[in-house]
């Protein structure tokens, strides 16, 4: 039961898609800065395995800049 | 919300998401998260002001379940920009200390016994019946505060004034800004500031007067002192009667004698006439000249009555006047050397600079606070320094919402909604909107505080309910006071949250839902009205002043005046109050829009709020080109011939020194609320009196050592406290009154000044001992 947080980059200008998109995923909570152009997002999945998955759809993401870690917990 | 180990690990790693965020981006803030779905594993946000102090912050107090466990600043709030105090920071503690009353009590054999709330409401409104059929309906009283919300004092205007027809109605407000009022009816006719808080943004020069605002007004000054940071040439000149924290960060520290800022006001004036700094076509236009009555005495006996009278005067009359009030003359009275007083009035009358004054208690806790408000407002007259960006002569309040509930909902005696009492305009206004007739609403005024306290002690009032406050330690000259409510056939009523000093006077106690515990409004020192909902539920049988206002006045026979449900009434009585102010000189905020904003400014017209008054470039109400001074009838700011007059008891050789009364930044007035909060307690556990280093000296007296001090009405042993955070001048002595053990207004005079009728704490005289 994996989770993890990050600080989100949006490419340019796309906070906002960024901060919806990550909301609409399964296991993700993302905030936005008021700010700054940055995100923290949480993800909180079931199992390695939806981990793993939710890893890769996050690298799909055309509004996602980068993420850098800054939690981990894997509580196998 | 249950806290589960996963919720933990949760917040665990939104943390340290946040603080990462932060080493990155120092100022970076989150405070719209709230806003995100899918948050059960963080606490929920909801915003509400900051329910300490006047000046209104916009705080987000985090939520777990039915539990205030967090707080931050809101950073869409325009007043602090996501700042706070220690004690705003703090304040979510103020709801769960262990004594919290949560069920009423009724005094039976002399003892508090715990009874169904049905049962204490039944019995108030039984004794209020017995005592107007005995006694007439100036027999009961309500006695409020500043910390009122807006529907708390306007349900109890409606009560008393309305439908009992007493005008036995006052606020603790009396006891910190009615002389600000007083001053601004006088010269301007209407009540409240003309500036706002984006002065501070804007002036060059600040100039405190008798203003502790690192301590009392601790985020505004934070504003300076970001300002002065920003535009190297800002300048803060502290002007007082002790060094405090305030003079320390000031650029200049001037010190003058007690009472004396009304002589050195009139130096500055003199001096900006003698130089030629007069804005000669603003005085022109927007100003004319009145004088009023002098030694106009202090109020100290019981029945004092005073009526000004202003009488026309001219520029060339006040020049003659301001002969007497030459700098070499008034350093003499003042001991303000000539040269500050020149500095001072060199300050205020170059055009190149934008200056705003400040004060609050210093000057309006005064025997001539009202000459005094007049005063700094004849300098801003003078140089035209007034109502538009930076220029702003500005009173700030003390309480959250004594600008909005005391001075525009008009809880005071002479005091409606709009208007005052004796116009019968105002009455019949009142009348139709609340639904009784108009002959109920009597045409005088009856009891300002004081007097009503000692109305109270002769037995001319026998019943008085007290919400929100604690005047068992505020009340000047307290001894007089607390033994006439502790006698045997008057009947004390106190709604409040903890024990206190009052409670303990109390025959029936009422738990009261506090803060964030009930939907309301505070109005804030600059014209800012502040809703909040009810973010967390009120402890066991706490009710809402209000909601306890409307049963005991349906038990009086009132339904039809107080018919609202208890799900829609804060947003009912709202819609009804804000019928007294439609007009564009002071239009409220509908509802819809306080719910979604961290306060809106009155008037707001159009859509868009009003930052400054009286100038047309802003006010929708300004009628004419530039400025438009429509609160009198001349259209006129009123410049004011006011002399220096001394205080009501000054030191002598048996009582050689000044008593100095006031706050401390960690404590709330009386500090029942603060003094529960662990670290805020700490901080400053228990009062104490600083004693200037030399007169310790002379008198042996070291620092911690126990002292005597005493006044013609009482003594109290206290610890000395020398160069501490404050540090009297010789002959001054400061107590702050935030601690019960310690009742300095035992001490006190109840002296007040004659149109205000706010007593002054700042001045009585005193001797020390050391014991």
């Amino acid at each position: 039961m994996p989770v993890f947080s990050y600080l989100a980059y949006p490419v340019r200008g796309a906070k906002h898609e960024l901060l919806k998109e990550l909301n609409n995923l399964s296991y993700c909570e993302a905030m936005p800065a008021d700010n700054e152009e940055i995100l923290i997002l949480v993800t909180d999945t079931p199992d390695p395995e939806t981990e793993e998955q939710l890893a890769a759809t996050l690298k799909k993401l055309h509004s996602l800049e980068s993420l850098s870690m800054t939690f981990g917990h894997a509580d196998y | 919300m249950d806290i589960t180990r996963r919720t933990l690990i949760k917040t665990a790693a939104v943390n340290s998401a946040l603080a990462a965020a932060a080493t990155l981006f120092p100022d970076i803030s989150f405070g719209a998260w709230q806003n995100v779905d899918n948050t059960s594993a963080r606490i929920d946000w909801k915003k509400t002001p900051c329910r300490f102090c006047g000046t209104g912050c916009g705080l987000l107090v985090g939520i777990s379940g039915n539990r205030a466990v967090a707080v931050k600043g809101d950073p869409n709030c325009s007043v602090n920009k996501g700042l706070c105090c220690v004690k705003g920071y703090h304040s979510v503690q103020i709801l769960y200390s262990k004594d919290r009353i949560t069920k009423a009590q009724v005094r039976k054999n002399g003892k508090m016994v715990e009874v169904p709330m049905e049962e204490a409401l039944d019995l108030i409104a039984e004794k209020m019946k017995e005592t107007i059929k005995a006694h007439g309906k100036d027999a009961v009283a309500m006695y409020g505060s500043g910390q009122w919300t807006i529907p708390d004092g306007y349900a109890a205007s409606k009560l008393f004034k309305g439908c009992i027809g007493t005008n036995n109605v006052e606020a603790n407000a009396r006891l910190c800004m009615a002389s600000a009022v007083t001053g601004f009816l006088t010269s301007f006719g209407l009540d409240e500031p003309m500036g706002c808080y984006d002065d501070i943004d804007h002036a060059d020069v600040f100039v405190t007067w008798g203003n502790n605002m690192v301590e009392m007004h601790p985020v505004l000054f934070s504003r300076m002192l970001a300002n002065r940071k920003i535009k190297k040439h800002v300048k803060i000149i502290d002007f007082a009667t002790r060094s405090t924290r305030t003079s320390q960060a000031a650029d200049k520290s001037i010190l003058f004698r007690p009472q004396t800022d009304l002589a050195v006001a009139n130096a500055i004036c003199y001096e900006i006439i003698r130089n030629g700094w007069v804005n000669e076509d603003f005085v022109n236009k927007h100003c004319s000249f009145h004088k009023g009555k002098t030694n106009i005495g202090y109020g100290t006996e019981d029945h004092f009555k005073f009526k000004d009278k202003a009488e026309a005067s001219s520029f060339e009359e006040y020049k003659r006047f301001l002969a007497e009030y030459t700098p070499e003359k008034v350093e003499k009275i003042s001991g303000v050397s000539a040269m500050d007083i020149k500095y001072l009035a060199s300050l205020y009358g170059d055009p190149g600079k934008k200056v705003t004054s400040f004060w609050c208690m210093g000057m309006n806790q005064h025997t001539r606070g009202t000459w005094i408000n007049n005063l700094v407002y004849n300098i801003h007259l003078l140089v035209g320094k007034i109502s538009s960006p930076g220029n702003s002569p500005f009173s700030l309040t003390g309480q959250p919402s004594a600008c909005g509930t005391v001075r525009e909902v008009g809880t005071l005696t002479h005091k409606l909604p709009h208007g005052v009492v004796m116009k019968e305009k105002a009455r019949k206004m009142a009348a139709e909107i609340w639904n009784v007739p108009v002959e109920n609403i009597s045409p005088t005024p009856t009891y300002h505080t004081v007097e009503m306290f000692r109305a109270l002690d002769r037995g001319d009032i026998r019943f008085m309910w007290i919400q929100v406050t604690n005047p068992m330690v505020t009340m000047p000259n307290l001894i007089r006071y607390r033994d006439g409510a502790e006698k045997d056939d008057r009947f004390v009523v106190v709604s409040d949250v903890y024990p206190t000093p009052t409670t303990d006077v109390a025959d029936v106690i009422l738990p009261a839902a506090m803060w964030i515990e009930q939907e309301g409004f505070f109005g804030n020192s600059e014209r800012r009205t502040q809703h909040f909902d009810e973010i967390v539920p009120p402890p066991g049988d706490a009710m809402s002043d209000t909601w306890q206002l409307i049963e005991v006045a349906r038990r009086l026979g009132f339904e039809k005046q107080f018919p609202w449900s208890r799900d829609t009434y804060i947003q009912d009585i709202w819609n009804e109050y804000i019928r007294f102010h439609d007009s564009p000189k002071h239009r409220m905020a509908p509802y819809e829009v306080l719910r979604t904003q961290s306060g809106v400014q009155w008037p707001f017209v159009n859509g868009k709020e009003t930052k400054w008054r009286f100038n047309a470039k802003y006010d929708p109400a300004a009628q004419q080109e530039d400025f438009h001074f429509y609160g009198k009838p001349d259209n006129r700011a009123w410049i004011w011939l006011r002399p220096y007059e001394p205080a009501a008891e000054s030191p002598d050789s048996e009582y050689p020194f000044w008593l100095n009364t006031g706050r401390v930044i960690e404590h709330w007035h009386t500090g029942s609320m603060t003094r529960r909060v662990p670290i805020l307690h700490g901080a400053v556990p228990a009062a104490y009196v600083e004693i200037n280093p030399e007169d310790a000296a002379a008198l042996g007296i070291v620092n911690g050592a126990k002292v005597k001090i005493s006044s013609r009405r009482g003594s109290i042993y206290m610890t000395a406290s020398i160069n501490g955070r404050g540090n009297p001048p010789m002959g001054m002595i400061f107590v702050p009154f935030f601690d019960e053990k310690y009742l300095i207004n035992e001490l006190t005079l109840d002296a007040f000044c004659p149109i205000s009728k706010q007593p002054d704490y700042k001045k009585c005289a005193v001797k020390l001992e050391s014991v």
